[in-house]
């Protein structure tokens, strides 16, 4: 689906020559100025070195394998110089296709090709051909490559393309090959039944590449946080196998050693080195364990202090400096004090809040109306909030008819500070609005004053709530807003 | 809250002094504090110690042994709860240190946080000075101080929920003392509440104190952060 590599050049993993496995070299046209050399994610039949290099060289990817297989009759050469690779070579990462970061590139017809001379849908990978032998390399390949089966819609889809199945055509015949070379393998190795080690051996090779397979593939979702929900027991499944074909190699190999009978003690013996081995470098790998986390926790501070010190910026150090050039107008400072003390206790103690856009409830409502109410009349506003609810058209109104009684104590109440407490119990609402001010008489305000008697009794009256204005105990007046919740939330 | 400085160094009456000690990082405010409250003749209030992090803090108060310690609850070094668990000798003792908080944290589980740890009572910083003289006197007579804004926290803290109380003496309020509460919450002084309730300001002193005795031993469970949650709905 995609160019391995950092640094994908179009010019060299694409190659446009005819779409056959078996295709004949078509080197790109311009040599790229630098190239790293990754294994590929995609299309490989074990660890993706042979396409990795094969993109690398720009070959058809039949060709390294073909070399590969005659290197391993060169005495094993292959195996080696192929387990070489696979243990260097990082597996391609920066995958162009996903990440965006150049053209897009798609695994079609054994080359890599740019997404978009194929159309917008990238071809899948592998093409399932019906019929028992492409049956088959799907299973040998799903069975190594821990990938699922492309599915039949999309095998159908492809239907169309004459070029596709002499392509399958083409990795079938190097699958053959394969098999053709483990088979004649097979027959060296029972020729050579002096030789008792092979068979452990082969079965500790095999499991140790499935091993290393299945961490290619975590780190390859990891990488890609592709979720391998359903892969998950799949992946347990081939690393246990691969333990399972290790041990048994071992205990093959220990038993043909001839000490078979002693099994048990060379068991109990590796585990005691083993065990050895986690006490001398335990201590190191628990300390190196400890300052990453230590390092991890540092980086994370440091970004939150970032953060702190980026609000700490825009907000307190700007109030400030305009605190500084308007000094000699003190109403307008304490306008901004106050304003920015505001907003930095919520940024610091009431996030969530501070991160909602709208307030929709009690609590936030009567926080906007008390700071309203402060920046235009210059007096403190001290709010208690107890409970909380959401807002509804006759909290809304009572709303108001608090936002006037607290007009009126910061307008009358000599200026001292204004306490407004505001409690939801069950369906009650319940606002007290109280100043320190001279105090008055309800009874005595002149009819034509309509802000007690319209804006809040009234109001509170028209929303089936009631208010009370009343002198408080010891001088200074209260307001008692109650209100019924409408609905049910 | 307007009440006047009644007590301490009156013409008449019997010369009270209350020994106090500042502890707050923020030496602007510790010599604000000092200047606004620590004129003795006129205050009756007497600092005889400042502190600026939790260790300085508790070597000052078990050297000094003041009445009353006005405790930041942000501080270097564990801030004040970490104080308060250090100065649990010298506040343990009979006629021992008193703490009042005083803080400019908005935060239910900072101000319940060292009320639970064993202050006495929590004013804002946006207190006169004044109230504060008075909150002082008050501590060092032995009451609970609670500010408004202390009120509504706790009013939070002990409403009813769903989940049962583990003691019902201690996890439920009284409603009483509830109304006494909610009348601090609403900014009535304690004569304000005595007179508005019919009874006496001993009264109201004591309904605060069995409050704040409830806070500090109540067995509810996570109170603090429960009381957070809830205020961050």
């Amino acid at each position: 689906m995609a160019a391995p590599g950092t640094e994908p050049e179009p010019s060299t993993t694409t190659p446009d020559g005819p779409p056959s496995g078996g295709a004949e070299p078509t080197p790109g046209p311009a040599a790229p100025p630098y190239r790293k050399l990754y294994r590929s994610p995609h299309s490989r039949m074990l660890g993706g070195v042979a396409h990795g290099l094969a993109v690398h060289l720009g070959l058809p990817v039949t060709w390294v394998r073909a070399a590969f297989v005659l290197l391993f009759f060169a005495n094993g050469i292959g195996v080696l110089l192929y387990a070489a690779f696979w243990f260097v070579v990082p597996i391609g990462i920066g995958e162009p296709a996903r990440g965006g970061l150049g053209p897009t590139y798609v695994w079609l017809n054994g080359q890599f090709v740019p997404a978009d001379t194929v159309g917008a849908r990238p071809q899948p990978l592998r093409k399932g051909q019906p019929g028992r032998l492409g049956r088959l390399r799907d299973l040998l390949q799903g069975t190594f490559q821990g990938e699922p089966v492309v599915p039949e819609q999309a095998s159908a889809e492809r239907g169309q393309s004459g070029a596709t199945s002499r392509q399958n055509l083409g990795q079938l015949a190097a699958l053959l090959m394969l098999v053709v070379g483990v088979m004649a393998l097979l027959n060296v190795l029972n020729i050579q039944s002096s030789q008792p080690y092979t068979w452990p051996l082969l079965a500790i090779g095999v499991g140790v590449a499935l091993v290393w397979r299945q961490a290619d593939d975590s780190r390859w979702q990891r990488w890609f946080g592709l979720e391998g929900g359903g892969k998950r027991r799949g992946a347990f499944a081939r690393v246990g196998a691969g333990v399972l074909l290790v041990t048994v190699g071992i205990i093959g190999f220990l038993i043909l050693q001839g000490t078979g009978s002693t099994v048990a003690s060379v068991i109990e013996a590796s585990l005691a080195v083993l065990a050895g081995v986690l006490v001398l470098t335990g201590p190191y790998a628990l300390r190196m364990w400890q300052d990453l986390g230590a390092e991890r926790t540092a980086r994370i501070r440091a970004q939150e202090r970032a953060e702190i010190a980026a609000h700490i910026h825009d907000s307190v150090l700007h109030t400030l400096t305009l605190i500084q050039r308007r000094s000699e107008d003190p109403k307008e400072v304490q306008r901004l004090a106050r304003a920015q003390e505001r907003e930095l206790r919520l940024w610091l103690y009431r996030p969530e809040a501070a991160a909602e856009a709208a307030p929709d409830t009690l609590a936030e409502r009567l926080r906007e109306v008390v700071a309203e109410v402060e920046d235009r009349h210059g007096v403190p506003v001290e709010l208690v909030c107890v409970g909380d609810c959401p807002m509804d058209e006759k909290v809304a109104a009572q709303m108001q008819a608090a936002r006037e009684a607290m007009v009126n104590a910061a307008k009358y109440g000599g200026g001292g500070p204004v306490q407004v407490y505001a409690e939801v119990e069950g369906r009650t609402v319940s606002v007290f609005v109280r100043d320190h001010g001279p105090g008055f008489d309800p009874e005595t305000v002149p009819g034509d004053r309509m802000g007690v008697r319209e804006s809040i009794i009234g109001r509170m009256k028209r929303h089936g709530g009631t208010a009370r204005v009343r002198p408080a105990p010891d001088g200074g007046t209260e307001v008692e807003l109650e209100m019924e919740r409408a609905a049910d939330d | 809250m307007t009440e006047a400085v009644s007590t301490g160094a009156g013409a008449d009456g019997p010369v009270r002094v209350a020994r106090v000690v500042l502890v707050d990082d923020h030496r602007m405010f510790r010599t604000g504090v000092r200047a606004e409250i620590g004129r003795t003749e006129t205050t009756g209030i007497d600092v005889v110690g400042e502190a600026d992090d939790v260790e300085s803090a508790v070597k000052v108060v078990a050297e000094t042994r003041p009445d009353v310690v006005l405790l930041d609850v942000h501080l270097p070094g564990g801030g004040g709860v970490e104080v308060l668990r250090r100065s649990a000798a010298v506040m343990g003792e009979p006629g021992g240190v008193k703490f009042l908080a005083l803080s400019v944290s908005d935060a239910a589980e900072d101000v319940i946080g060292v009320i639970r740890g064993g202050a006495r009572g929590y004013v804002t910083k946006t207190i006169t000075g004044a109230d504060l003289v008075n909150a002082v006197f008050r501590i060092a007579d032995g009451d609970a101080v609670f500010s408004p804004r202390l009120a509504g926290f706790v009013l939070d803290a002990f409403a009813a929920t769903d989940t049962p109380p583990v003691d019902e003496d201690l996890d439920r309020l009284t409603q009483r003392e509830r109304e006494v509460l909610r009348l601090i919450a609403r900014g009535y002084a304690y004569k304000e509440i005595a007179k508005q309730l019919f009874i006496s300001v001993k009264t109201v002193e004591s309904h605060v104190s069995a409050v704040l005795r409830k806070l500090q031993l109540s067995n509810r469970h996570e109170l603090t952060r429960w009381a957070t949650a809830r205020r961050l709905i």
